[in-house]
């Protein structure tokens, strides 16, 4: 095959980005408002999705802390887009040039991804040299570390009381784009010498030391990548629903985003995406029937939690019976467009 | 005097506590390395099984009425139970995936377990009074040291001794020791796998339990997110005591509630909210300098 791996590769992201439009376009011309949520509320977590998988799918080493940047995201939203009188009031350690500052949404955004970025780096230069399960637990350590901060630090976080007023973004454009700017970076990632190093190291690790690739190296490009893309969902998210709190970015958005990317299938692009898109409607659906529904004269209504209960049981069954996740570690493509297709072969489990 | 007595009972009886974590973790990792997410969840479940399942805001108790000698042994069977339906359930099926698979499956598992006790009870903590006469203070050498402490830390040495004597003196221990050294081998010498399995959850899930008693009984509440507190500290435990190590969880589990009390008391009034985040950031430079732990366990080496 002479075609570059972009050219051969290029339908992913494609059929993706044209996916996300067509939800979009259904929000558009439905026009109905808890549905354009329900869409944006999407949006975000492919964007979520997306940026697991270029660490986890990479790399294979499953984190559990990759929430703790969207959580870095979400404040910088906060400090950089509510308006400065009401920082003053309920965030009042600021200093004094970010209690001043105050910079559109896509700003924010591209801030949270800087700021997210930095502390990835950070973070991950330690990280990155432990193993396997210890790696894992230790992103997990992360996590807590972050929200035990952000829960108390009073005077810059407001602790766990929310913070209001980041003004909220309704339409559904912007998190279409950064949706589909997701997946492109993830796309341009996977098929990036460093992407192909990783997958390497992932299965082969020692055939792919031998062969010159830093692992460590290699990882913490990866973390930086991913960390970068969940702070700007994390600033995203801040302004689909206009509040943060510590807890908004802790243990229930980590089970959801992680088991849509399992569902989806952890080894490939289009699986994080169709994973998300198909764990959305089941949690849509769920909350039609928790909500209650007309059945004859009587009111049908599962109790609250159910949702949860069944997501854990539809990843626990997807694990035991397909752990390759619903794409099989396959990328969506033309038809023989291509057998080469990068992440296509993904961790042995 | 007093006063340093007390930070050593306040260190002891909260290592206790993430030792006891720790070894529930490490012996499941030890037989199987799994990693189990789902622990912190058992706990939590252990408490609640003394009440009766409402969402009302006042706990209707049931068999958190039993005297305490039955009511001990009925925890313990709880979290025994659970911890080994569990393995039945779910684990059982994934023999042949490789860990990353498992610990993923038990951190859904966790959060199953986690919202089928907020569907039966609600999110909202319930107080309970378990075991009352513990929170009477002792004078021990003028440091008055609540007796429930006291308890703790007996306790878990008792454990510990028990466990040590068991995994050294009975052939089911030697057979889990030689299962957690080298599983295929030991299968292959006669070692029933799954027998042994069961036993290691089993005994993880009575681990979990006596947490259950002691936090039920030191804070007064049931609350669903109780355990995950002391799950993380022991998860990060059997990581720096050398994943699958059983001394090495325990020894880090007590390091661990030393530097956390420590801590407590040197650190300015201001930063003292911040007490677990340095507790993190202790864990993450041990792990620059030792990343196998401080007592690796023979046969979870990676092997070329």
């Amino acid at each position: 095959m002479s075609r570059s791996p972009l050219r051969r590769s290029l339908a992913t992201p494609v059929l993706l980005g044209l996916i996300l439009v067509a939800f979009a376009l259904v929000a558009w011309a439905v026009g109905s408002k808890p549905f354009n949520q329900t869409i944006i509320d999407i949006f975000l977590k492919v964007i979520f999705a997306v940026g697991l998988w270029v660490f986890i799918g990479n790399s294979g080493v499953i984190s559990f802390g990759h929430i703790a940047f969207a959580c870095l995201g979400g404040y910088v939203a906060a400090w950089t887009t509510i308006k400065p009188m009401m920082k003053g009031i309920s965030m009042p350690g600021l200093p004094d040039w970010l209690m001043q500052t105050e910079i559109p949404y896509w700003a924010a955004a591209a801030v949270g991804a800087g700021w997210a970025a930095v502390w990835a780096l950070i973070f991950g230069a330690v990280l990155m040299r432990l193993s396997g399960i210890a790696a894992s637990i230790a992103t997990f350590a992360m996590l807590a570390m972050v929200n035990s901060i952000y829960s108390n630090w009073d005077s810059v976080t407001a602790a766990t009381s929310s913070v209001v007023g980041i003004p909220i973004v309704r339409s559904v454009w912007p998190y279409l784009i950064a949706a589909i700017l997701a997946v492109v970076l993830g796309w341009a990632y996977g098929i990036s010498r460093h992407g192909l190093a990783l997958r390497a190291a992932r299965d082969e690790p020692t055939a792919a030391a031998a062969s010159g690739v830093n692992i460590p190296r290699m990882r913490l490009i990866a973390f930086v990548v991913s960390g970068a893309i969940m702070g700007m969902g994390g600033a995203l998210y801040a302004h689909s629903i206009g509040i943060v709190t510590p807890d908004t970015f802790y243990l229930g958005l980590t089970f959801i985003t992680l088991s849509m990317l399992v569902v989806g299938g952890m080894g490939s692009l289009s699986g994080a995406v169709l994973g998300v898109l198909f764990l959305s409607s089941l949690i849509q659906g769920l909350r039609w029937l928790e909500a209650g529904v007309q059945v004859g004269t009587s009111t049908f209504a599962l109790p609250g939690g159910v949702q949860e209960i069944a997501l854990g049981a539809v990843m626990i069954l997807i694990l035991m019976f397909r752990p390759a996740g619903i794409m099989g570690n396959r990328e969506l493509t033309l038809p023989r467009a291509g057998s080469d297709t990068p992440g296509r072969s993904g961790p042995t489990n | 005097m007093g006063s340093l007595l007390q930070i050593v009972f306040d260190a002891l009886s909260l290592g206790s506590l993430y030792a006891l974590g720790a070894l529930g973790i490490a012996l499941i990792f030890g037989v199987m390395r799994l990693v189990n997410f789902a622990h912190g969840d058992v706990i939590a479940a252990c408490v609640f099984a003394l009440l009766w399942p409402s969402v009302d805001a006042v706990a209707i108790v049931f068999a958190g009425n039993l005297p305490w000698f039955l009511l001990i042994p009925f925890v313990l069977a709880v979290g025994a139970g659970l911890s080994v339906l569990s393995e039945l359930v779910v684990f059982r099926r994934f023999r042949r995936a490789n860990p990353a698979t498992m610990m993923i499956a038990s951190f859904g598992l966790g959060f199953v377990i986690r919202y089928f006790l907020l569907m039966l009870f609600s999110s909202r903590p319930k107080s309970i009074s378990l075991l009352p006469t513990l929170s009477q203070p002792v004078e021990i050498l003028g440091a008055r040291i609540p007796l429930l402490q006291l308890i703790t830390i007996l306790v878990t040495v008792a454990v510990l001794f028990g466990l040590t004597a068991f995994l050294r003196r009975t052939r089911f221990g030697l057979e889990m020791r030689a299962a957690a050294e080298n599983f295929t081998m030991a299968r292959m010498l006669g070692v029933r796998a799954n027998r042994v399995i069961m036993g290691a959850f089993a005994l993880s899930g009575a681990l979990a339990a006596a947490i259950a008693l002691i936090l039920g009984s030191q804070t007064g509440t049931a609350n669903i997110m109780m355990g995950a507190n002391v799950m993380l500290m022991a998860f990060i435990a059997t990581v720096i005591g050398g994943m699958g190590s059983l001394a090495g969880a325990v020894l880090a589990g007590f390091l661990l509630g030393t530097v956390a009390t420590v801590m407590q008391v040197i650190l300015p009034p201001d930063a003292r909210a911040f007490r677990d985040a340095f507790v993190y950031g202790a864990v993450i430079l041990v792990l620059i300098f030792r990343p196998q732990g401080l007592l690796s366990a023979r046969g979870t080496k990676e092997r070329v």
